[in-house]
């Protein structure tokens, strides 16, 4: 993943996989990149690929059992770096799961969408997983990038 | 959560969130309503709605199914602009259809 500049401001969350802390996750981390001053946006895009993660972890990862999730952010030059993380069941096969509509739960009516999703909002995606131990998704996302142009452009 | 039934047709008015936490309630109360009252079409309203993940489109996904085989259709009100863009990326465009009113 590519880190240019410092790193300026870092935070760390640890919660309880319940579902009701989903929306907890994604509010949290759209208020620590306030400081990128983003637009409307890229606040809505973050919150989306939070709220994809952490509902992985708490319904793949952790199978709906009780355990802790973890998330790391910082910002990195002019970027917002986010690391979601579990020490569930793990993925077998990274590059499946990320396939689109690919999902171990069409039971659950899971769209199979979760990883396209983080893709789209966010500029890079890792996943490193290891049956039994976890699973660590790692994005970046650069703010404020369009604003700068349509700057030029309004001159 | 509200829902409103008119003969065979059923409006659901999403909360503010569509995420994992909030479809389970929605699906379970939507599937009730959808055999008990024969439910043929169904309408997502949107007006109240900020935030959608894919937890979501598998919402509208999984209704589509139980209306479809009987002819049944899925329409989305209300849309702003975040949930158009959730909407078409997903590909559920596809199988529902956005009602435009006039501004």
């Amino acid at each position: 993943m590519e880190r240019i500049g410092d790193v300026t401001n870092e935070m760390e969350l640890y919660f309880d996989s319940h579902s009701s802390n989903e929306a907890f996750a994604r509010v949290t981390v759209a208020a620590f990149m306030t400081q990128l001053n983003p637009t409307v946006e890229e606040v809505s895009d973050v919150k989306t690929a939070v709220s994809e993660a952490v509902t992985n972890a708490i319904i793949h990862g952790y199978e709906n059992t009780l355990h802790k999730v973890h998330i790391r952010a910082w910002i990195q030059g002019k970027s917002l770096f986010l690391e979601v993380a579990d020490k569930g069941v793990g993925i077998p096969d990274v590059k499946k799961a990320m396939e689109p509509l690919f999902t171990t739960k069409p039971e659950m009516e899971r769209s199979g969408m979760g990883f396209s999703f983080m893709e789209a909002f966010m500029d890079e995606l890792e996943v490193e997983s290891e049956p039994g131990k976890g699973t660590t998704v790692k994005m970046r996302k650069e703010i404020g990038r369009g604003r700068e142009l349509w700057t030029t452009q309004s001159l | 959560m509200k829902y409103q039934v008119q003969e065979n047709c059923l409006t659901i008015f999403l909360p503010e969130d569509v995420d994992h936490h909030n479809a389970e309630e929605i699906k379970r109360e939507a599937d009730r309503l959808i055999d008990r009252e024969h439910i043929r079409y169904i309408i997502f309203d949107f007006a109240d709605t900020g935030f959608m993940d894919s937890s979501g489109i598998g919402v509208i996904m999984g209704r589509y199914k139980k209306v479809y085989m009987m002819g049944g259709e899925v329409w989305a009100v209300h849309t702003n602009e975040r949930m158009r863009k959730i909407l078409t990326m997903s590909g559920v465009m596809k199988i529902m259809q956005i009602y435009e009113e006039d501004k």
